[in-house]
């Protein structure tokens, strides 16, 4: 393995920026890597080895002729194929999709060209990011590369797992009830998801559109702030997105320093349900937080109980509309066209055979939840629950800067040993779905593996809205403790792939 | 197939019919509602198309703000009451031509709400006002444009398959829904059309639509139900769809209501449903019954931020509110001391704003009425085009005017200098230079001309002379031929009996 | 006592134009109705007076200047498409419903 995969982006912008190595060859060793271990992974769907390379050479050109580049220019990056992206395929992890070039760019993909941040392809996912193991792919699973026969978390599982795999040192995802948190879990990275509307999620395909969120991930927590400033920020195309300077980030990552800071410990997260290893491993970081100066209390949210409730009605709801539009007829997947059938049959076939179960399942549900003489006990309640949740975040964040919970309640669990458990893989976001409910920022961080099952185990930090500086401020204190303790990054101790 | 109907007055002898009129009108915005594509009528297929009214995967709307201000404009204009706050909410339901199987409009939450149009209606009893409360009006957005292929018909029963362009799809709809129009009585297709015309000089005057019927840039839908009494409760209603010309709005109420009538006298039940208006039959057939009516699972759109307009922007949009049509008229009508016929005449030929600015230029009332309902609608529509898109401006008339009141010009010249005008020969000096056509003031020529009359025809004299005046058109009329319609017809009849010794 | 039958699968399926097999209705039925049931413990909250939450962000009026932007090529536009004819969208026969 090239020495260069091994590093992280801060490591490798400082390199390329003292001209000691080239875009191109930073790149090359990434998709060499790629070529080595994906196989085994299946991180990606789609390997751009000509657009990576030719964007990394304009990098260096860029570089060469003395213009002023982004501080990750020339650093390589997965790319969740949820995002759209112009002449790239864009599958959703879908059938329906499997053939569909997008004529246009995702904002933030507009912005990491802009940033110089090479796009070695798209990686792997949930269809249509429902899941949380990426066993839902059309195209097959993702493998987590701590056991090759676990699930690298999902929606996505690609994202994190080319983290883990050293295929890149950047990747991007999206978060709707816990998709680049539970994944970074899982497979011991740093993933976060933004406030609400401090991403736009213009060019993202819709799952559930109050609750997604496009999000950095990463390897360590600066690198995460260093992806998260350049993808933030309001953008014109996504009236949701919030009009407001991007918190500092990066000034918070670099900075780690907690002392005097209240944390609090999530009653309702935690406890029954959650792996011996994972409660252990969260209460010695919680003990670590407390040694660098931080006031530990306890804090009850109740109405956190029926966030996962909540999350399972609006979020069918939700998508049972955004994923209308996959009917055959402008773009995608047709089925059943011979000349004998109504435009009615053949979108009804199309979408039969272009949605896989899980997606069905949840289209159907939201189709329920929203249907005349249900709306106001399925929809309608599972809104009002979305306030008394935020309220108790509100009332939680007037007493502490910051809440903290487990991630996930387990480690990476064996692939197939949930699916045909539909209730078994939701209870998976239980400890993440709440702050997509109220809109807020959240960052999963690895703090040690279970002892158990020597797997990687995720702490959640949790902020009040536009205050995602204050993940990174935390994160990066608890992240140099831990290293500091470990030796080594915790990536280190995972056995070769 | 046509149904069977009965006679009008039998329908009004037993029944009390019931409407409510939804039309939906397309912005003048110059781009789309929820993105940045043109909304110009008439481009090749699929032109004014982007991921976002084409309903891409991962495209977003963007609220256009002067759909939102015309929305708010025409609920100002329609004396509705404007939300503090209101959302958007997705329609759901599946159709080829809409892009995204969910429509964005509003649902529970209106922009405009509980207003009302007064509209005049002839009846026996003299012209009376008639007021038509309006339910709300909401902003949404138009589907795209399917054509029916193969087949005989180019319906879209019998036809083999359809083709789709999305330029329309996205462009910002207003829908105005009346509440139910109740004690209209026999005069029900009157007032249909009358509000229809109303409304549609209203959406004029306010700048924020063509609103052209034909085109569809207004789309009207008609709703009818028939009771026995005003007192009993409503009947069921059929819903005929897109009755697209005025005329249409009143035959199309005038049909449903005999229709209606037949089927409830012959002991059936009128089916709540769907149904289209045929303009060449005059008739309307079922289209998509009710029954199983689509459950549209509406739901507050996460996608678009709700909208909560300032109590001082809706101020600042009323008080720049162009004035009433109707108030309007009322006040030139009475300014101009015209008859309900005249001002009728100028209504209906659309020339109204025309002649306001013609008097503006300094034009008389009467020559402005006279220029624009005779000759000019006469070669406007020789050439069919409107009276306005001729190019004779009000400056060109009252420079008419005023070279006629001199007695520069006549009317018969003043014709010829704008047949020069519109054959592009310049503006009105430019013509009269080109053409020569001064009036000749010089009496010189004009008495020569007066003597060669006389001696051609020597009898004339002697009858004018006799007192007979009428006798003296012949002659100015020959004195006109002969300086090729270049005198002052006034004065050759004077200076003929001076001639001759008479008096008036 | 099951929420969902098999008809109300099949009433969904039409709603969300899914063609799907009847030997698989009574599989989708019991797999819905196990979902419904966990989450309609929502109804156990009390929710008097609560308001009911659309959007995570309070913003209100975001709008756009009515300026034209980039619109795509009729090209760009159908190459998506799965079946295109005259620089238009070709789809199946529309009826109606009978
Ligand atoms: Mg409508
Ligand atoms: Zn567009």
């Amino acid at each position: 393995m090239s020495e260069l995969v091994r590093k992280d982006a801060s490591e490798l912008s400082a390199l390329l920026s003292a001209g000691e190595v080239s875009a191109v060859e930073v790149t090359q060793a990434h998709l060499d890597r790629i070529t080595q271990v994906d196989g085994a992974i299946h991180a990606f769907l789609h390997i751009d080895t000509e657009g990576a390379l030719q964007a990394a050479s304009v990098v260096d050109s860029k570089r060469a002729a003395g213009e002023t580049v982004g501080s990750l220019a020339g650093v390589p990056l997965g790319l969740k194929d949820i995002l759209a992206t112009k002449g790239l395929p864009t599958t959703v992890g879908s059938k329906m999709l499997e053939n569909w070039i997008p004529p246009y760019d995702a904002t933030v993909v507009t912005r990491l060209r802009e940033a110089g941040i090479v796009i070695l392809g798209k990686t792997n996912m949930d269809e249509f990011a429902m899941g949380s193991s990426t066993e839902h792919s059309a195209f097959g699973p993702t493998h987590n590369p701590w056991d090759l026969e676990r699930i690298p978390g999902g929606s996505g599982g690609g994202s994190s797992a080319c983290l883990a795999a050293f295929e890149a040192p950047l990747a991007i995802g999206t978060d709707t009830g816990g998709s680049i948190r539970q994944p970074a879990a899982v497979t011991g990275t740093v993933g976060v998801k933004p406030t609400y509307g401090g991403v736009s999620r213009y060019g993202a395909v819709a799952l559930a559109s109050s609750l997604d969120q496009i999000g950095p991930c990463a390897r360590t927590v600066l690198d995460t702030a260093l992806l998260h400033e350049v993808i933030a920020g309001f953008d014109p195309m996504d009236q949701t997105s919030i009009n407001a300077p991007v918190p500092a980030v990066v000034a918070a990552a670099k900075r780690g320093d907690i002392k005097g800071m209240k944390i609090g410990v999530v009653r309702e997260l935690g406890g029954e349900g959650y792996q011996a290893g994972v409660r252990q491993r969260f209460d010695e970081a919680v003990v670590i937080l407390e040694s660098l100066g931080a006031e530990i209390v306890e804090v009850s949210c109740p109405s956190f109980d029926y966030a996962l409730a909540a999350y399972y009605l609006i979020l069918p709801s939700e998508c049972s509309s955004n994923l209308a539009k996959f009917d055959g007829i402008r773009f995608g997947l047709r089925v059943g066209d011979d000349g004998s059938r109504s435009v009615e049959q053949v979108m009804s076939q199309t979408r039969a055979a272009g949605f896989g179960d899980e997606v069905i399942r949840r289209i159907m549900l939201g189709t329920y939840a929203l249907s005349a003489g249900y709306y106001d006990a399925y929809y309608g309640q599972a809104q009002k629950i979305r306030t008394l949740v935020a309220q108790d975040f509100a009332k939680a964040f007037s007493q502490v800067d910051v809440l903290i919970s487990p991630t996930a309640p387990t480690t990476a669990f064996k692939i197939g040993e949930k699916l045909d458990d539909p209730m078994a893989m939701y209870l998976n976001d239980i400890a993440t779905i709440p702050v997509n409910l109220a809109g807020l920022p959240g960052m999963s961080l690895p703090i040690g593996l279970a002892p158990e099952d020597n797997l990687p185990v995720g702490m959640q930090i949790m902020a009040p809205a536009m205050a995602d500086d204050r993940l990174y401020n935390v994160g990066a204190a608890l992240e140099r403790a831990l290293v500091a303790q470990w030796g080594a990054p915790i990536l280190n101790s995972m056995a070769g792939v | 197939m046509s149904e069977a109907v009965i006679s009008y007055d039998e329908v009004l002898e037993q029944f009390d019919p019931v409407m409510g009129l939804e039309v939906h009108v397309e912005l003048g915005t110059r781009t789309k509602m929820f993105c940045g594509c043109s909304t110009e009528f008439g481009a090749e297929p699929n032109t004014h198309v982007c991921p976002v009214c084409l309903g891409l995967p991962g495209a977003l709307p963007a609220l256009n703000k002067i759909g939102v201000e015309s929305a708010i404009r025409i609920g100002l204009a329609l004396n509705c009451k404007i939300a503090e706050w209101c959302r958007f909410a997705r329609k759901n339901y599946f159709y080829p031509d809409m892009p995204k199987n969910f429509q964005t409009s509003q649902y529970d939450e209106p922009i405009c709400y509980d207003g009302y149009l007064d509209v005049d209606i002839d009846t026996d009893e003299g012209r009376k006002t008639f007021r038509v409360n309006i339910e709300r009006a909401h902003m949404e957005e138009d589907t795209g444009k399917n054509t029916h292929m193969g087949g005989a018909t180019g319906r879209i029963h019998g036809a083999d398959y359809s083709l789709v362009d999305y330029n329309r799809a996205g462009i910002p709809l207003i829908e105005i829904v009346t509440k139910p129009i109740e004690g209209a009585g026999k005069y029900a297709p009157e007032v249909a059309k009358a509000y229809v015309a109303a409304l549609r000089d209203i959406l004029r005057n306010l700048g924020v639509s063509d609103v052209k019927m034909e085109q569809g840039s207004l789309r009207c839908d008609v709703n009818l139900s028939l009771r026995r009494t005003p007192q009993d409760e409503l009947g069921i209603r059929s819903e005929t769809k897109n009755v697209n010309s005025l005329r249409s709005v009143e035959r199309a109420v005038r049909y449903e209501m005999t229709r209606h009538a037949a089927r409830l006298l012959a002991g059936e039940r009128v089916i709540q449903e769907t149904r289209h208006w045929h303009e060449d039959t005059g008739v309307t057939t079922s289209g998509r019954s009710k029954s199983d009516a689509e459950d549209y699972r509406y739901f507050p759109e996460p996608d678009l931020v709700p909208i909560a307009p300032s109590r001082e922007w809706v101020e600042q949009l009323r008080a720049a509110l162009p004035e009433n049509p109707a108030v309007r008229r009322a006040r030139m009508q009475e300014l101009w001391n015209l008859s309900d016929i005249d001002m009728q005449t100028l209504i209906n030929a659309e020339l109204l704003d025309l002649v306001e600015e013609a008097v503006a230029a300094g034009v008389s009332v009467d020559a402005a009425r006279k220029w624009y309902t005779g000759e000019l609608s006469r070669v406007a529509n020789e050439r069919e085009v409107d009276v306005a898109e001729l190019g004779i401006t009000p400056a060109m008339l009252a420079r008419i005017e005023e070279l006629i009141s001199t007695g520069a010009l006549n009317d018969k010249l003043a014709r010829q200098v704008l047949e020069g005008i519109l054959a592009g020969e310049g503006d009105v000096d430019g013509v009269i230079a080109s053409r020569g056509l001064a009036v000749v003031s010089d009496d010189g020529p004009l008495l020569e001309a007066i003597k060669d009359a006389l001696a051609a025809d020597p009898s004339v004299a002697e009858t004018i002379a006799s007192g007979k005046l009428q006798a003296a058109g012949s002659v100015v009329g020959a004195v006109m031929k002969a300086t090729r319609g270049q005198a002052d017809a006034a004065r050759v009849r004077e200076l003929l009996l001076e001639h001759l010794g008479v008096s008036e | 006592m099951s929420a969902i039958s098999r008809d109300d699968v099949v009433h969904l399926a039409h709603l969300a134009r899914i063609d799907i097999p009847s030997d698989q209705l009574d599989h989708y039925a019991s797999q819905l109705d196990a979902i419904l049931e966990a989450v309609a413990t929502v109804s156990a909250v009390d929710t008097d007076n609560v308001v009911p939450m659309s959007h995570p962000v309070p913003s209100t009026n975001v709008f756009r200047e009515d300026v034209p932007g980039q619109s795509l090529t009729a090209n760009e536009a159908l190459a998506g498409a799965p079946a295109v004819e005259d620089d238009r969208f070709r789809v199946p026969r529309i009826l109606d419903e009978e």
